[in-house]
């Protein structure tokens, strides 16, 4: 390590304006320490008067380095990193990662593990979306939102430990399928949820829809046009809020979304109301596509065959020597990827996720990168933010919808 | 391949001298770094490749030449489909023009990729790190740069490891 350096007004030159180095104008940090900020972010923000003009976005305080980390790991240790970057979409995370292996090795996915996968991966976006929607009204001060979508959450969060055993950090998705096939409850567990949950969408629409509190801190803050959003890479609600109807479920489908009849939101705004309505139409649609899934959710096995790469059935394992090999094979020594690169997309609750896989062939991979969208719709920050109030900076971060752990990794 | 990436891949193929890989449904073509720049620019305006999804890199290392590849995914919004470019890179610590002209999506994943592997960019308006403290020296995502585990402490190595361990002080 180099000698402790402070940092002077100097490194900042070209990044504010030059009256904050005659400190015409104040410079203010946000964060990293701030309720409002989602995590461990830290805004620069210079201010005239309450005006922000400039807002420099600093992240990399929650760096755990799992990109390198997962170089020395065989892939399914590396899976259950991927868990971690983006803590309220952690089934997205799954899937993307193994679809983007499953790619390499051209590894077959059974029917009923494409569903349940459908099903897991809706129930993980609106989970975020309602993890989203209570933590942005705690910032625009609405309290009473965030335990009513807590109390929905709770529900999320109960199916998912019935499946894996876990709350939150679940890699249930694996390589070739799923862990285990879902317990007999989980299919009146999911419909115990979908009979209550429309009333609730509609319940948060009462309480903000048309709350004039909620309408004077939204409308109109935070513009950005689609033209801006394109050239800064951002996606998801954002875009969409925008009047740019961009789902990558529809636009690149993987897994078996292209199965489903779901609309995409939209919105012409583009401020902090329109991501607010599109999100909401999202949980609906949401619920839509969990709906069929259920109905057309065909039996049968939940992992490949192959088991060069998926673990044999522990059953077998007494009985079938090949079973025996293949399974301590798996455990030691991993599976063996061919040669090539991969770039899976799919779309999270904050927008477009893409997995870059590379492998040399040996069982640990190469390079896995993580296109997250938290980092590049914080990218477009400070166009939100610049000429307002410093108190819709707050609504603003809110509305942009980031995990710290995503962006960071 | 569809009809207008196939029109796409054949006019930078013509113009620049690039080679095509596909594999698993994705197409790749393989840029000389002096024909990075141009070649995205042609994309963007005559193919509609807008919106830039992904920009990284890989190192080879102890392979030299190429060290590394840049590797770079556009998503053509209006044609739905996606292109990749891979610029591969010489040397130990190698430059390429920045895309930020063109994409300005380009800055922050260009601040990372000099963070984790030291490609310069030239032309960057805002060539900080991202992720790593900015007093921070080496690029960790690098082949050569060590993970930083622990080294087991045994009979023969205890007193040495034990030396360097922070211990309260008396």
């Amino acid at each position: 390590m180099a000698e402790y350096r402070e940092v002077t007004m100097d490194d900042l030159r070209g990044l504010v304006t030059d009256r904050a180095i005659t400190g015409e104008t104040v410079l203010l940090n946000m964060g990293p320490q701030h309720p409002s900020t989602h995590g461990v972010l830290r805004l620069l923000l210079e201010l005239d008067g309450e005006i922000v003009l400039n807002c420099i976005p600093d992240i990399g305080f929650l760096h755990t380095g799992v990109e390198k980390n997962m170089e020395s790991k065989i892939y399914q240790k590396a899976e259950v990193m991927t868990d971690r970057l983006d803590y309220t979409n952690t089934i997205g995370n799954n899937l993307a990662f193994c679809l983007a292996l499953e790619k390499l090795l051209d590894l077959d996915v059974p029917e009923r593990a494409e569903y349940v996968r459908v099903i897991l991966t809706e129930l993980s976006r609106i989970n975020s979306h309602l993890i989203w929607l209570g933590t942005s009204c705690l910032d625009l001060a609405a309290m009473s939102v965030f335990l009513y979508t807590f109390r929905e959450r709770e529900l999320i969060l109960d199916i998912f430990e019935l499946c894996s055993g876990q709350r939150m950090m679940t890699t249930y998705i694996r390589p070739g399928g799923l862990w285990r096939d879902v317990p007999v409850e989980f299919v009146p567990a999911v419909q115990h949820f979908l009979d209550i949950f429309p009333r609730r969408i509609e319940e948060y629409d009462g309480i903000l829809h048309k709350n004039k509190l909620f309408q004077d801190r939204t409308k109109g803050i935070g513009l950005i046009t689609a033209e801006e959003c394109i050239q800064y890479g951002v996606t998801g609600p954002i875009l969409r809020g925008s009047g740019r109807a961009i789902d990558f479920r529809r636009a690149r489908p993987y897994s078996v979304y292209d199965r489903f009849d779901f609309d995409i939101p939209c919105e012409q705004n583009g401020d902090i109301y329109d991501r607010y309505l599109v999100r909401m139409e999202e949980l609906r649609q949401s619920t839509r596509i969990i709906e069929q899934a259920l109905q057309k959710m065909p039996g049968g096995p939940t992992r490949s065959s192959n088991n060069k790469v998926v673990p044999p059935p522990r059953s077998e394992i007494g009985i079938s020597m090949e079973a025996l090999i293949h399974h301590f094979k798996l455990w030691t020594e991993g599976f063996c990827v061919p040669k090539g690169s991969a770039y899976q997309t799919i779309e999270t609750p904050r927008g477009l996720l893409g997995v870059y896989m590379e492998s040399d062939g040996s069982p640990k991979p190469l390079r896995v990168h993580y296109h997250t969208p938290s980092r590049t719709n914080l990218q477009a920050m400070p166009i939100m933010t610049r000429n307002r109030f410093l108190a819709d900076v707050v609504g603003i971060i809110g509305s942009v919808d980031i995990v710290l752990g995503d962006a960071d990794r | 391949m569809n009809k207008h990436q196939t029109r796409a891949v054949e006019k930078i193929q013509k113009d620049f001298r690039a080679s095509v890989e596909e594999s698993r449904g994705e197409v790749a073509l393989l840029l000389p770094p002096e024909a990075f720049i141009p070649a995205v620019k042609l994309l963007r305006d005559q193919y509609g490749y807008d919106l830039l999804i992904l920009e990284t890199a890989v190192d080879y290392w102890p392979q030299l030449e190429p060290r590394f590849h840049l590797v770079c995914s556009i998503w053509s919004v209006g044609d739905q489909d996606l292109l990749t470019l891979r610029v591969p890179l010489n040397g130990n610590s190698p430059s390429i023009p920045s895309l930020t002209s063109i994409h300005p999506a380009a800055g922050w994943y260009e601040r990372e990729v000099w963070d984790m592997f030291g490609i310069t960019f030239e032309g960057h308006p805002d060539p900080r790190r991202l992720i790593m403290p900015f007093d921070w020296e080496g690029h960790p995502l690098r082949k050569d740069y060590p993970l930083g585990y622990e080294e087991p402490q045994f009979t023969f190595n205890f007193d040495k490891i034990s030396a360097g361990k922070p211990h309260p002080k008396e």
